[in-house]
C-alpha cells in the first residue's frame, strides 16, 4: 500500500519532535532582550499549567516527556486542522451542489 | 517558567521556544492584539473556505503539525542566544495567506493554552506577530519574487523563500519592539534595535529551514507547491 503523501508529512513533524531534546536552552531573541534591557521580571507565569514548556508532567526522563509533549502537541494540531478544514470543505461543497 | 526554562536537567536541554509571557505587554496593547487578530482571523477564515480544495485540506493540518514540532527546535545564535522557526512565510507560500493565518493562529493558540508558551494575556499581540504580521510579510515578499522570478522556476523558491523568510522574521521583530515601546515595557530607541539585531541573525535560520522545506516539497510532491491553486476535481493523492 502505497503511503499517502499527508500521512507521510505528519510522521515527518513527529520525527521532528525526537530531535526536540537536543534544542538550545539558551534564552531567545526576545528573552536576551528582556534579559538584557531588564524586563525579564515582568513576565508573569501561566495561572495554569497542562504541559508547560512541552514537557510532560509525571514523565522522569526529561528527554521522553519532552518529546512525548511533542507528539501530543503534533497529533492535536493535525487532527484540529485537517479535521477542522475537512468538515469546512464538505460543507461548502454540499453548499455547492 | 521562564526563568526555570532552559535549565540543563540530566545534560537534556529543555526547549522553550518562547513566546511573549503575560506582563510582557500592557492591557490596553493586548486588547488591541485581540481586535486586530480577531478582525483577521474573520476575514482568513471567510476566504479559506471559498479557497479549500482535497489537497489543501491535509496540507493546512501537515503544515500545521510541521510547524509546531519545528518551533520546538531552539537553535544557536550568537552569543548564547537561541531562535526558532516561526513558519508564517513557509506556510503563506505553499498555502496563501489567509490559510496560512489559520494554520498559524491554531499553532500558537495550542501552544499557548496547552503548553503555557506565550501568555494568555498576550496572546492577541502574539498572534498579531506570528499569525498574521509574519504571514503578510511573507506572502507579499514572495509574491514580488514570484513576479520577477517566475512563478516556479528555483530561482524564486530559493531566493524568494529565503528572503521572504528573513522578512517576515524582521517584520515581526519590530511590531515586537513597538509593542513593548507602547506598553512602555522598554523604550522603543533601546527594544527595535537589539530586537532587529538578535532577529536579523535569527531570521538566516528561518531562511535556511524554510528554504529546505520547499525545496523538500519540490522534489518530493512538486504539485503540492500549488496545492492552493490545484483544482477541486478529485485526484489520486
Amino acid at each position: 500500500m502505497k503511503l499517502s503523501w499527508w500521512i507521510a508529512g505528519y510522521f515527518i513533524a513527529l520525527a521532528v519532535t525526537l530531535i526536540a531534546p537536543l534544542a538550545s536552552g539558551s534564552p531567545d531573541g526576545l528573552e536576551r532582550v528582556a534579559e538584557d534591557q531588564g524586563f525579564i521580571d515582568t513576565a508573569r507565569d501561566a495561572p495554569y499549567s497542562v504541559i508547560a514548556d512541552y514537557v510532560f508532567p509525571g514523565v522522569q526522563n526529561e528527554a521522553l516527556a519532552t518529546i512525548l509533549g511533542g507528539v501530543i502537541g503534533v497529533t492535536i494540531i493535525f487532527m484540529l486542522l485537517a479535521g477542522g478544514t475537512y468538515l469546512a470543505y464538505r460543507a461548502a461543497a454540499n453548499r455547492r451542489v | 517558567m521562564i526563568l526555570s526554562s532552559g535549565i540543563s536537567v540530566l545534560n537534556w536541554e529543555i526547549p522553550h521556544p518562547l513566546h511573549a509571557p503575560d506582563g510582557f505587554f500592557s492591557l490596553p496593547i493586548s486588547i488591541a492584539g485581540y481586535v486586530v487578530a480577531a478582525l483577521f482571523i474573520a476575514i482568513a477564515i471567510r476566504r479559506t473556505q471559498g479557497e479549500l480544495n482535497e489537497r489543501m485540506v491535509p496540507m493546512m493540518g501537515v503544515m500545521a503539525a510541521f510547524i509546531f514540532a519545528a518551533q520546538m527546535i531552539n537553535f544557536p545564535v550568537a552569543g548564547g542566544t537561541s531562535g526558532h522557526l516561526v513558519g508564517g512565510a513557509l506556510a503563506a507560500i505553499i498555502l496563501g495567506p489567509w490559510a496560512a493565518i489559520i494554520v498559524m493562529t491554531a499553532v500558537v493558540g495550542l501552544q499557548a493554552l496547552l503548553f503555557q508558551d506565550g501568555g494568555l494575556v498576550v496572546l492577541g499581540v502574539n498572534l498579531v506577530m506570528m499569525s498574521i504580521v509574519s504571514v503578510i510579510s511573507g506572502y507579499g515578499v514572495y509574491s514580488v519574487a514570484r513576479k520577477f522570478g517566475g512563478a516556479s522556476s528555483r530561482a524564486t523558491l530559493v531566493a524568494g523563500g529565503f528572503v521572504s523568510a528573513w522578512v517576515s522574521v524582521m517584520v515581526a521583530a519590530a511590531v515586537a519592539a513597538f509593542a513593548l515601546a507602547f506598553s512602555g515595557t522598554s523604550p522603543l530607541s533601546l527594544a527595535l534595535p537589539a530586537l532587529a539585531l538578535v532577529h536579523a541573525l535569527i531570521g538566516i535560520g528561518e531562511g535556511l529551514i524554510t528554504v529546505f522545506a520547499l525545496s523538500f516539497i519540490s522534489v518530493a510532491r512538486p504539485q503540492l507547491l500549488q496545492v492552493r491553486r490545484g483544482d477541486t476535481q478529485a485526484q489520486p493523492a
